[in-house]
């Protein structure tokens, strides 16, 4: 389930509140500022990971226990380099877009 | 029952006039979509999630039924399933979707989806990457002038004075005021009805679709093959089940498990997870294997790498989630061959859909689903497109949804335990995978009263609207699952009855259902299948 918004790389552009397809995240109104989204619906998440391949700041981090919540060190993630690294494994992060193209399904399903 | 009037402007709602209106924004509903416009359609659609991660594609990939243009070759290709589908399929409609597939993946290539090259180079065509995928269905939906409404669940769908579809009503959750859009013709598109099982992201998959055209009257077809369970790490979401085929199942002591597998052991896992915790491990996978698997499906291995386990060296539990009808065959009857249904004007497609004129009573994720998403999608989109060029609406325009948003007789609505209720009656193995007629028949009795609690409950709140009409979805489809199961007294595809343990040849016909305050299902007329007879 989503455990992290990271204060330090969100820059509140909340395209996570628009593409998560459960609607988990709230917009935080604040004058003069673009604070964080919250985990408001923490529950409906679906553990799909797509609202990280979608934040541009790698600012997200779903952990892979789908039925209860866990707690997150980000320091540790960070240490571990697991924040953004799905972006990167499907090519979708600066610089990863060659990944786009690698898909060996072929050579796991032989044709029909 | 008094009729609900639309007061759209009186509550700030937004109300738009189209041709076209889809529900759903997944594979079949984006094709849908741009199969209308490019018909010359005005086209609306409104996704319960957002267009491009919603669904069981998106956060997934799979590989898709994808044939060159070779008679020979196509005919194997359908002739190669129509056995684990209990011969339902029908070979026509395969060499269709066969051949509208195909030139839907040249369409994707030419809008620039990367497929990768194979080991001679050529274009492999034969998987989609879920997240790549769905960003440029919703890009070419855009294109095509469609206007998406994310986050807007339907509601109800309307009707006109004469009876015929006229569009739908929903919320904007984001929002918090609603939306209503008339239409000449509707396509659901809606996905199957997974029940809040968790599996990968089938959370959006609660059935709403079939319920909104149950209440217009819409029949369902093969809905006793919806007891689909995908197999997942314990912890985890990621129902992928191909990699299995390289697994070993054991069980707590490390035992291998006789007879266990994803593919043709499925139940044998299911015997053991009713008893105690059930292993797995890809042992099976050759080192030189390992990284074309990863490079296939990275989501895969996201859990595993997170969680710390190498599953290729390393023993994991795994559980089996109910994929429902996502994974079955069963969904809205379709009478045409543009996917019409039975009530004019209501096109079905996807998983909404039956897939059994493909694959009887059988099928996986993705593959066969994939193919039938992009073929029934266009299918579905051009007849809609077609019909709203002769509709003609009426002024006095109907909501037709009953319950959870009319008035009932002072009982509160309580959508999570109602949701409890259904899970407890779908998702047990032994009652589901496992079919009897003495425990479908005692599940149909709680079910029906459920559903007739639902009927005198009062209109949900705007904050319970969405999940109350998802809790009443959940029960309709649980009592065509287990009404259409009981009148199948055989096994046959991927339902199974303890009872009828084997196929019955006089069987072989489609089991319709319908209805809501009373369901019904009955066996529709015998089809001739040679193949059936040879195998008889």
């Amino acid at each position: 389930m989503i455990e992290l918004i990271s204060t330090e790389r969100c820059t509140g552009c909340n395209i996570c509140v628009s593409i998560c397809p459960t609607n988990v995240f709230d917009i935080v109104v604040s004058a003069g500022t673009k604070p964080p989204p919250v985990i408001a619906r923490g529950a409906d998440c679906q553990t799909c990971f797509m609202c990280e391949l979608y934040c541009p700041e790698d600012a997200l981090y779903v952990a892979p226990d789908a039925d209860a919540s866990v707690a997150v060190d980000e320091s540790a993630l960070t240490e571990a380099g697991v924040l953004g690294s799905y972006r990167s494994m499907i090519g979708w992060a600066p610089g990863t877009t060659a990944h786009r193209k690698v898909d060996s399904t072929f050579r796991l399903i032989k044709g029909f | 029952m008094e009729p609900f009037r639309i007061h759209a402007a009186a509550r700030g709602a937004i109300e738009i006039e189209a041709d076209v209106l889809v529900l759903g924004g997944g594979p079949a509903g984006t094709w849908a979509a741009v199969a209308a416009a490019n018909a010359g359609a005005r086209v609306v659609l409104a996704d319960k999630g957002f267009c491009g991660t919603s669904g069981a594609t998106a956060p997934s990939g799979n590989s898709i039924w994808y044939v060159p243009p070779d008679t020979d070759r196509r005919q194997a290709a359908a002739a190669s399933r129509e056995a684990l589908g209990g011969y339902l399929a029908d070979r026509r409609w395969s060499m269709r979707v066969l051949d509208k597939t195909y030139t839907g993946l040249d369409y994707l290539a030419e809008r620039g989806y990367p497929f990768p090259q194979d080991d001679g180079g050529a274009s492999a065509r034969g998987s989609l990457q879920g997240p790549e995928y769905m960003r440029l269905m919703r890009k070419l939906v855009k294109g095509a002038r469609v206007r998406i409404l994310d986050h807007s669940p339907a509601l109800e769908l309307l009707v006109d004075g004469g009876g015929a579809v006229a569009g739908a009503r929903g919320v904007r959750r984001q929002k918090g005021d609603d939306w209503v859009v008339k239409a000449g013709a509707v396509v659901i598109a809606t996905g199957g009805c997974a029940f809040l099982s968790g599996a990968l992201g089938c959370n959006v998959l609660t059935g709403d679709g079939l319920l909104m055209a149950a209440e217009l009257g819409a029949e369902l077809s093969g809905m006793e093959f919806s007891n689909a369970y995908g197999i997942s790490p314990a912890f985890a979401s990621v129902t992928k089940t191909l990699l299995y085929k390289w697994a070993t199942f054991t069980d707590p002591e490390g035992q291998p498990i006789p007879g266990a597998a994803s593919q043709g052991g499925r139940s044998v896992i299911a015997k053991w997870l009713a008893k105690g915790p059930v292993y797995a491990q890809l042992d099976k996978a050759d080192p030189a294997l390992r990284l074309s698997m990863r490079e296939a499906q990275p989501n895969f291995f996201l859990p595993f790498d997170r969680a710390g386990i190498d599953p290729f060296e390393q023993r994991f539990p795994i559980t089996l989630r109910l994929e429902g009808t996502v994974r079955g065959t069963g969904g809205l009857r379709i009478v045409g061959d543009d996917c019409a249904t039975t009530v004019p004007g209501l096109y079905a497609a996807g998983d909404a859909a039956t897939r059994e004129l493909i694959c009887g009573g059988f099928t996986g994720g993705g593959s066969h689903n994939a193919a039938w998403a992009i073929s029934s999608g266009q299918w579905a989109g051009a007849g809609a497109a077609a019909f709203a060029r002769r509709a003609r609406l009426g002024a006095d325009i109907i909501g037709a949804g009953r319950v959870a948003l009319r008035e009932g007789r002072a009982r509160a609505n309580d959508p999570a335990a109602t949701i409890r209720a259904v899970q407890e009656e779908v998702f047990p193995y032994e009652r589901n995978y496992f079919r009897s007629g003495p425990k479908l028949d005692a599940s149909l009795a709680r079910l029906d009263r459920l559903w007739s609690d639902l009927r005198m409950a009062d209109a949900a709140s705007l904050e319970n609207v969405i999940r109350a009409r998802e809790a009443a979805a959940m029960t309709a489809v649980a009592r065509w699952m287990y009404r259409s199961a009981g009148v199948r007294t055989e096994s046959r595809g991927m339902h199974r009855r303890e009872d009828y343990p084997t196929v019955d040849p006089s069987q072989l016909h489609h089991v319709y259902s319908c209805g809501l305050d009373d369901v019904w299902a009955a066996s529709a007329a015998p089809l001739v299948r040679q193949q059936a007879e040879v195998a008889a």
